[in-house]
């Protein structure tokens, strides 16, 4: 109890606790996988000194997936706050506005078309573009109605026409082999991730993410409404681009490299959110370093998981995601009565 | 100082406000007063830039800001509408901090400044007691009382307040109004939205009587609030105290 206290009360003890914990796992992960390392070879093989092979897996191979993982994870984090805070949802998160389902329909496109066998960025490449895309829809159907509502709906309308044509495409595949890739890509996975996709995505998510942390003043003034928060000098439509952009850029970005990957964005924000006094400004930082260590330990277990078939990372983060909803439902609609 | 020339305001089809022309001086408490769909929230969002206005002029300070968009002149106007519902369940004292926000940039934290604002505030709408309890765990008054203390922290000129005395007891009523009293004391101009007459007889300088969108009367409480207004807009009679006029009853005509 006394630590809980800390983390509310301190200023920075939730989040120097949480990127300890993140700095931690990420450092165990680098020696967990296929090839067993001691922390002794893992260690030397992040220094670059030692077994080339060593250096390779560590360096190559399980860095890059880690750090990815880890940034993966902080932008759903983080865009999952944002938005809660935005839409004064707890229940909204990147899925809501229909980035993630368009990121993903621009990903099976490029599978689908065999775009993804001549060039290898066009997965990551198609799956930003449509989620940039997706918003400036967004945008264009909302943009006249400052109203939270407008955008939730036109969200949900996108973000169903998104998974209809994921759909039409499975259905049209033209082979099982073209249909095996776009359902192994849609359920997310760190495999084989190198410095190539970071850097084809890390500038998108650090835009995103330099866009919704600069959101952190105005998204408490919306705590007592639209009018209030105009009245109090927030710009509501500066806002809400911000807000869309960023969770589109961050969370376009993510899709890109790893998938679709669920929950993340939701579970995150309502751990910590008690924690951060229930201030939607503060609770990004914590929600994205949060986001960042379920990402990291969720491939971590998705890579010491016995059996020969690879889990998928998307599989684990929504079987332990989904129940968490329920209850989160249950919840919410005990604590209205 | 705020003023509208010839306001009219349309919600649709409906001409909410109609050709209004009002002025609040510096240091005064005006009250607006009239009947459920007179158009008095209308018109106090239209000076806020909510909703846009079809004709007229709204002035702050001598200067025209009726095209202006609605985040500006924040730290100049503050608004407390009526029920608001509140999101999160923040504590006390950071829902009053909101207050604060048009004085802070996307990256600063609460100056010392912020603080005594803050601290000022709260004393002033007796909410001090309960600033470190989530708010929703606070009672419907103890909540007005809050909202009231985050609308004064902002410390500008010019208050606009619709029905702060809805959810209050008897007492915290009259501490809500001694409250905004106050504030004109210290050069803010109030304006102030009430249903209950007796409470803008004692407490208002002015009083705007509107009905149907349109400006009834308009001047010292007493005068406006005779029985022949009360009839024609109200449509009751009223019994009144024989010393301060103040209303002990009122029926239905008839």
């Amino acid at each position: 109890m006394a630590f809980l206290s800390f983390l509310r009360t301190h200023p920075y003890g939730l989040n120097l606790t949480l990127a300890t914990c993140l700095g931690l796992m990420m450092f165990v992960g680098l020696f967990l996988g296929y090839a067993p390392l001691g922390v002794a070879d893992a260690t030397q093989g992040l220094l670059g000194i030692g077994d080339q092979r060593y250096i390779y897996i560590i360096q190559d191979i399980r860095l890059p997936r880690i750090v990815l993982g880890a940034l993966v994870g902080g932008c759903l984090g983080t865009a999952g706050a944002a938005l809660q805070g935005l839409l004064r949802n707890p229940l909204a998160d990147p899925g809501v506005i229909g980035i993630s389902s368009s990121a993903g329909l621009g990903a099976v496109i490029a599978i689908y078309f065999g775009l993804s066998s001549v060039y290898a960025f066009s997965v990551p490449a198609l799956a930003i573009i449509f989620a940039i895309g997706a918003m400036f829809i967004l945008i264009w159907l909302a943009g006249r109605d400052t109203s939270i509502l407008t955008l939730i709906l036109a969200g949900v309308a996108i973000s169903s026409l998104a998974v209809a044509l994921t759909s039409l495409a499975m259905n049209l595949a033209p082979n099982p082999y073209s249909l095996s890739d776009i359902v192994m890509w849609l359920l997310g996975s760190l495999s084989n991730r190198s410095y190539s996709d970071l850097a084809l995505s890390g500038p998108f998510m650090a835009v995103g993410l330099t866009l919704l942390f600069a959101a952190a003043r105005d998204l408490p003034a919306l705590t007592l409404g639209e009018d209030t928060a105009a009245s109090m000098g927030v710009n509501l439509k500066r806002l809400r681009l911000q807000v869309i952009f960023g969770a589109a850029l961050s969370v376009g970005a993510s899709v890109a490299i790893c998938g679709t990957v669920s929950f993340i964005g939701l579970i995150a924000p309502h751990l910590v959110r008690p924690l951060t006094q229930h201030d939607p400004g503060r609770l990004l930082l914590p929600s994205g370093l949060l986001g960042a260590l379920i990402l990291v330990l969720a491939d971590i277990a998705v890579r010491i998981a016995p059996g020969a078939i690879e889990l998928k990372l998307g599989v684990v983060t929504a079987l332990l995601g989904a129940p968490f909803f329920l209850w989160l439902i249950i919840y919410t609609r005990r604590s209205m009565r | 100082m705020i003023e509208t020339r010839s306001l009219s305001v349309s919600l649709g089809e409906h001409a909410a406000v109609r050709d209004l022309s009002m002025k609040l001086n510096s240091g005064e408490l005006v009250g607006l007063i009239g009947p459920n769909g007179a158009g008095k929230t209308t018109l106090m969002r239209a000076l806020l830039r909510l909703i846009p206005s079809d004709e007229g002029q709204i002035f702050l300070d001598g200067q025209e800001i009726t095209h202006d968009p609605a985040h500006f002149h924040a730290g100049d106007i503050s608004y407390l509408p009526q029920g608001q519902d509140i999101a999160w369940p923040l504590t006390g004292r950071r829902l009053v901090a909101l207050g604060r926000v048009p004085h802070q940039t996307s990256w600063s934290h609460l100056s010392a400044a912020d603080d005594d604002a803050i601290d000022a505030a709260m004393e002033l709408a007796k909410a001090t007691d309960f600033a470190n309890r989530p708010v929703r765990q606070l009672s419907g008054g103890e909540r007005a009382r809050i909202l009231l203390a985050r609308a004064l922290a902002v410390g500008a000129d010019t208050l606009l307040v619709d029905e702060p005395t809805a959810a209050l007891d008897p007492y915290f009523q009259l501490t809500a109004m001694e409250a905004l009293k106050t504030a004109t004391q210290q050069g803010t101009s109030v304006c102030v939205i009430l249903h209950d007459l007796n409470l803008a007889m004692r407490y208002c300088d002015r009083l705007y009587l509107l009905n149907q969108g349109g400006l009834v009367a308009e001047g010292q409480p007493h005068d406006v609030l005779n029985d022949a207004n009360l009839k024609k807009v109200y449509h009751v009679d009223v019994a009144r105290d024989a010393q301060s006029g103040l209303i002990v009853s009122h029926h239905l005509l008839g």
